[in-house]
This record gives C-alpha cells, sequence and structure tokens, in this order.
C-alpha cells in the first residue's frame, strides 16, 4: 500500500521513515530553490503568505503555461539538484519548521543533522520525470516572489500523490547517497 | 531576403526547437529503452519505468519532457551556397525565442552576475553560437543542444602534463563522474574532449556530446579509449539517478585533436539521460531533414 504524507505534516508521520523507504505527498506543496533559500536565510525573509510550518519544498524550477481561461498551470516540474542548497538548508530548516524537503541527488552532513535535530525529511524525486510530476498537481494555488522570475518564484501547488518520492535523509539523520557515495568511492578505487 | 522566406525560416526553428526540448532524439530513446529492459536490480527498474512513462506522457501531452530546457546553444554549420546567412543569427535567435514563448520552454536565461531574468531565453550571449563554414555546399545544418542545470555542473577542462598520459586521462574522467555524476541525472552522454589548452579540449568534449550514441571516433586508438572509459565508468553503478544500479552511462565519445607535445588537454561535458540534442538540415529551398529525430518524420 501508498505511504501517503498529508500537509501539516506532523513529526509521527515522518518518525519511523528510514532511508531507502518510497512516499508520496498529498497537500500544498511549494517550490523553492537558490533564491528563495537566499530570501530566507540571508535576508531574514519570509514568504508573506505561505506558511512553511509542518510544511513541505520542492527544490525545482518549474515551467508554468496558462490555459485557455488564463489560468496559470504546470506544464513541467522536475527536482533540480539539492546539493546547491546545502549551505543554506539547515537553517532553513530552524528558520521554517519546514518537516519535508524534496529534490533530486541527496544533500550532505549538516542539513542530515538538521534534519535529526529538527524532526525534518529530504526525499529524492526521479531527476527529469518532469512532466510525470506535472500530472500529479492538482492546481497552483498562489505564487510569491515572482521578481525572481519563473524558475526561482515560490509556486505554491495542491498536490496528490506526489512522487515516487524516495527518503534520502530520514529524522535520525542516516543519509542514503552519502552512503551510497562510499560504496562508489569503493569501486573508483579498484578501477585507479 | 523575401519577408515569406525569413518567416518560413524562423518557423522552421521553432518547429525544430520545441520538438528537440520534447522528444528525445532516436539514438537517446533507444538506448534509454535498452538500458531499461536490461537492468535487473529492482529500485533501479523502478526508476526506469519512471523515466519512460516521463518520455510517453511528454508525447502524449506535447510537453518539454524535463522542466530544465536549458540555455540554447546553436552549433550552425554554414555551407558557403546557402542564401540566407546575412540574417541568419536574427532568424535563429527569434526562433528560440518563440519556441520559448509558445512551447513553452523554461525561460532560463539570466543577465551576467544579475538575477534579472529576461523572459524569453534571449539575452547577451544568448541563445549561444558556434559557426564553421562548408565549402561547396548550399545547406544549413543545425545542432541544437540545451544545456540544462544540472548536468552542466560536472563540466570542467584541465591540462595535464603529457606523462600523465592515458592513465591521467582516465582518472580525470573518473573522479569528475564520481564527483559530480550523481546529481547530474545519470546514466550520462559523455563528451570528452583531447586537446591542447583547457579552451579547446573543453570545445572539443562539447562536439563528442553532439555525436550520436553508436558513433565512434575514426582514431583506431581513441575508439578503444571510448569503449575502455565507458566499461570503467559502468563499474561505478552510478545510474539510474545516483539510486545505484548496473550501469553509470548512456555512452563515452571522445574527440580528440593534434595537439602541443608539452601539453594533454582534456575537457568533459555531461549530458543527463533526457539529453536534449537537435539535428536538422535545411536545404536552400528550405525543405528539411530532421536527422536526430528521424521517426517524427514517418
Amino acid at each position: 500500500m501508498k505511504k501517503v504524507l498529508t500537509t501539516p505534516i506532523s513529526f509521527d508521520q515522518i518518525k519511523d521513515l528510514k532511508i531507502g523507504d518510497t512516499v508520496y505527498l498529498t497537500g500544498t506543496l511549494a517550490t523553492c530553490r537558490d533564491s528563495g533559500h537566499k530570501r530566507v536565510v540571508i535576508d531574514n525573509r519570509m514568504p508573506d503568505r505561505l506558511d512553511l510550518k509542518e510544511g513541505a519544498i520542492f527544490h525545482a524550477g518549474p515551467i508554468v503555461g496558462k490555459d485557455e481561461k488564463g489560468k496559470q498551470y504546470m506544464v513541467s516540474v522536475g527536482p533540480t539538484t539539492s546539493r546547491r542548497m546545502e549551505s543554506a538548508e539547515a537553517e532553513f530548516i530552524e528558520k521554517t519548521g519546514i518537516r519535508l524537503i524534496i529534490g533530486k541527488g541527496g544533500m550532505m552532513d549538516k542539513t542530515a543533522e538538521a534534519c535529526k535535530k529538527f524532526g525534518a525529511i529530504h526525499c529524492a524525486f526521479p531527476g527529469g520525470c518532469a512532466v510525470v510530476a506535472a500530472q500529479e498537481v492538482e492546481e497552483i494555488t498562489d505564487v510569491e516572489w515572482m521578481d525572481f522570475g519563473m524558475p526561482e518564484a515560490l509556486w505554491v501547488m495542491k498536490v496528490k500523490e506526489f512522487g515516487p518520492l524516495i527518503v534520502s535523509i530520514d529524522t535520525e539523520g542516516n543519509n542514503l547517497f552519502e552512503n551510497n557515495k562510499k560504496i562508489y568511492k569503493e569501486r573508483f578505487d579498484k578501477l585507479v | 531576403m523575401e519577408d515569406s522566406k525569413k518567416q518560413q525560416l524562423i518557423s522552421i526553428i521553432q518547429d525544430f526547437t520545441a520538438t528537440t526540448g520534447i522528444y528525445l532524439a532516436d539514438d537517446v530513446e533507444k538506448r534509454i529503452r535498452e538500458l531499461a529492459e536490461e537492468e535487473t536490480i529492482p529500485h533501479a527498474k523502478t526508476m526506469y519505468e519512471c523515466m519512460i512513462k516521463d518520455i510517453d506522457l511528454a508525447k502524449e501531452l506535447h510537453r518539454p519532457l524535463c522542466q530544465d530546457t536549458g540555455v540554447l546553444q546553436y552549433f550552425v554549420d554554414v555551407g558557403t551556397g546557402f542564401p540566407y546567412i546575412n540574417e541568419l543569427k536574427e532568424i535563429i535567435t527569434e526562433g528560440a525565442r518563440k519556441a520559448t514563448l509558445e512551447t513553452p520552454l523554461r525561460p532560463n536565461v539570466v543577465e551576467p552576475l544579475g538575477e534579472h531574468n529576461t523572459g524569453d531565453n534571449v539575452g547577451y550571449g544568448a541563445p549561444y553560437f558556434e559557426y564553421d563554414i562548408i565549402p561547396n555546399s548550399s545547406d544549413l545544418r543545425v545542432r541544437l543542444y540545451m544545456a540544462g542545470g544540472g548536468c552542466s555542473l560536472p563540466g570542467r577542462s584541465k591540462v595535464l602534463m603529457p606523462l600523465e598520459g592515458v592513465e591521467g586521462v582516465k582518472k580525470f574522467v573518473y573522479q569528475t563522474i564520481l564527483d559530480w555524476g550523481v546529481n547530474a541525472c545519470p546514466p550520462l552522454c559523455i563528451g570528452i574532449g583531447l586537446g591542447t589548452c583547457a579552451a579547446t579540449s573543453a570545445m572539443l568534449s562539447k562536439k563528442a556530446l553532439l555525436r550520436p550514441i553508436g558513433t565512434h571516433s575514426e582514431y583506431p586508438e581513441v575508439a578503444a579509449l571510448e569503449k575502455e572509459i565507458r566499461e570503467g565508468l559502468d563499474s561505478l553503478g552510478i545510474a539510474p539517478l545516483g539510486f545505484g544500479g548496473s550501469r553509470t552511462v548512456l555512452n563515452v565519445n571522445i574527440e580528440a585533436a593534434a595537439h602541443h607535445p608539452a601539453t594533454l588537454g582534456v575537457g568533459i561535458t555531461t549530458g543527463c539521460w533526457a539529453t536534449r540534442r537537435g539535428d536538422i538540415i535545411i536545404h536552400d529551398d528550405l525543405s528539411t531533414e530532421f536527422v536526430s529525430h528521424k521517426r517524427l518524420e514517418g
């Protein structure tokens, strides 16, 4: 059976998840990448309307289209490289109280420590599968910080069973991609 | 140039650009499907299934299969007899702009050292152009590469000491993919350039990436090195998407040029599993051959 998280995400919903588990998300999800992290962490500014506490963010910069009635919709919205946000993510988690970070590839020690300390997880959505993701977005409900341009703005979406999301950092701070990297490094050492 | 001809050429470039963002090139899609078929590790198979579902949904809904449609880079071979050379850059730029707004593609271009997004993928030096002159030809050949963010991050070039030799080249490539491959959406297309300096090696690596999967260097030693590096990278087992599986790459292409005896330049450029690459020949009567996407011409 599908394990589905719903926003607001209580600690109880994620505390037993382990790296490698597959989950889905139903509820509110907002895109937030480089510029959004900079604004929250360095400029110390929160979104005007979006409440991130016990919420979920998606490291992604979408293509947004307009339908025949002029309503905006997600054309294509796959994950972007989470590692780019590593320098800001721990502080982002602390400041916002976010529970779920979705992105591409893994994140590193500082983020893993923050996930453990503040009760959050990082999940990876299959990179490049952007139309699959767009089809799991029911509607765009809001957009903030449009001054960044389309890829960097905070797009607030209503999603249904958004996934597959593979848990890459769990609430104990275990880190799937860092573990994998050790395996790849062993294979590399045999090669050179 | 007659206005109707100009509009026709803009429209050809617009369609070519949009199509390259929606449909993978024949060789890339074929290779992905082969790897999906071959993969035996269950969680890796699930990832490939998601990729195939994405490829099929993009076709069905006529949408870019990845949201990152990149910065548009056009590699243009201009036949000296092609009749519309004067306005070429303006025409291709307008085709790119219209493809961005009407497909839509993601407007990625931000001004140098600023955060201002131009909104239409046109800006100072964007789209990027590289020209070659083709003597005794009246054709225009346009190759498009959509340079996405994630898969551009591993790119680098370095000048090795000649005594480091082929072993140095291999180590440089393996190290780069070990450090950066996971986030670049593997299985990857790998382009390697061997030349004199950092700049020429980097450009040769891009040209290697533009060569279709299944083609090989005409120099037997270089072709053998392509195979050896492919097998070496596959032994890391990073794909799909860093979760780990049986492979790392879709292919490895090398373009090598004669070089200075005191230097061994090596460049690497990577494309993701959804490498978006288009190749079209436009004849002087504006009839076309969509070389990279023959299956769409039916």
